[in-house]
């Protein structure tokens, strides 16, 4: 497709966000077309995580603009918390967000993530009990359950085993039409994906 | 209009499953309600007035409710859960209400419990009782669950809640007090009908801005 006739999926113009005094980002602007794969990448305190919060629509600009061109409930997003509740299991979790996301035949959609992620055999364990690992898995389901236009990762590959960032490495291959936005301290992981690149100071 | 029930059905039936679970909230409340009752009872002088005895039911109810809005959006705050839900397409007011509902039925179990307790340490439970505490069970849960939220963004949390919520809470005991006591318990009842509505409306439209920054 050419890329001009691409749907502008996020476009920022002097985006910047402070809490209190303290400013954590500043001056950012940014335009990323459907189908485009943005790396973040940054020091520890550059404020990425901060910047995939405001995508996600979790905070509010304090300078700037920001258009996201994405609903609320196309966004998959994943951030350093799997935003699962610790006394359901992984099935009651993905089923309750299935509800909320009203995905289409949920329980098929929500049995063959599981699979994929290799949760299927914990399913019915109360998340509390699972390993950082399979949370970090289990909010990858979430995150992926509804299927969303606009992925917003934020530090995906942390706690996964070598398998199970294989299966992450596999996901963001087949993006497809999908936007993704992922801030990562491994760009050399990413590399070979990313069609654009926003280094934060 | 369904999709809206659904998405607050599931939202209660979660947190009555995770209470379920963990028992983190009801028996806290019915412990401190029977205990409650139990000193007060002892406090109060044997010739102390119906009056008092309706007055002390009303504050041990009003504080028990206060252990579960203090933890109404603990758990949430803390598993950064409410982010997940304030992602989803929901009508936020529907986390809102989904967890009213839940502090409702938190409440009612503890009035199960306290009407049976009063009705032993005091007086006999009046229909006019029991209609004040459904009204005023409303108005908490309602305005509760609200300010619980607000709370729970805070640091300071456990202090935070009383102090937005039991000034607020005063009608109630009012309203409560008065419909049980007075001998026209309809103009009171009609007034915790009256304060349900309006804090109600005022909830349910100012959600959105409290859980989101």
């Amino acid at each position: 497709m050419d890329v001009d006739a691409r749907r502008r999926v996020v476009r920022a113009r002097a985006l910047g966000r402070h809490f209190g005094d303290r400013p954590i980002l500043a001056n950012v602007d940014l335009d990323l077309l459907a189908g485009g794969f943005l790396l973040v990448t940054g020091p520890n305190g550059s404020g990425k995580t901060t910047l995939m919060r405001l995508l996600a629509g979790l905070l509010a600009p304090t300078s700037g603009i920001l258009e996201v061109g994405a609903d609320r409930g196309r966004i998959g997003f994943l951030g350093h918390e799997p935003l699962v509740y610790g006394e359901l299991t992984a099935l009651e979790n993905l089923d309750l967000y299935g509800r909320l996301y009203r995905v289409p035949e949920r329980r098929e959609r929500t049995g063959m993530l599981l699979e994929r992620f290799g949760l299927w055999d914990a399913r019915a364990e109360r998340v509390s009990s699972l390993s950082r690992g399979m949370l970090q898995r289990l909010a990858l389901c979430r995150a992926l359950l509804h299927d969303p236009e606009l992925l917003l990762f934020d530090e995906p590959f942390t706690a996964l085993d070598s398998e199970g960032a294989g299966l992450l490495d596999a996901e963001l291959a087949g993006h497809g039409a999908r936007t993704v936005v992922v801030a990562s301290h491994q760009p050399e992981r990413l590399a070979g994906y990313a069609t654009e690149r926003l280094a934060l100071a | 209009m369904s999709a809206y029930f659904a998405d607050v059905a599931a939202l209660a039936r979660k947190d009555l499953l995770v209470e379920l679970r963990t028992r983190d909230t009801v028996p806290a409340m019915l412990l401190f309600v029977v205990s409650a009752l139990v000193v007060f009872h002892f406090a109060l002088p044997a010739e102390s007035s119906r009056l008092a005895a309706s007055g002390m039911l009303w504050i041990a109810l009003l504080f028990t409710a206060l252990l579960a809005l203090g933890r109404a959006f603990a758990g949430e705050r803390e598993q950064s859960t409410i982010d997940g839900l304030i992602l989803a397409p929901c009508d936020r007011s529907a986390i809102w209400l989904g967890k009213t509902l839940s502090m409702l039925a938190f409440l009612l179990f503890a009035e199960a419990v306290a009407l049976p307790a009063f009705a032993l340490f005091y007086e006999s439970v009046t229909w006019e009782l029991v209609a004040g505490l459904a009204l005023a069970n409303l108005g908490i849960a309602t305005v509760g669950t609200l300010l619980g939220a607000m709370a729970a963004a805070a640091r300071a949390r456990e202090l935070l809640l009383p102090l937005l919520f039991l000034p607020v809470a005063i009608p109630l005991v009012v309203g409560g007090v008065g419909a049980t006591v007075a001998d026209d318990p309809g103009r009171y009842l009609a007034f915790l009908g009256l304060y349900d509505l309006i804090f109600a409306i005022l909830s349910w439209a100012s959600f959105e801005y409290v859980v989101t920054e």
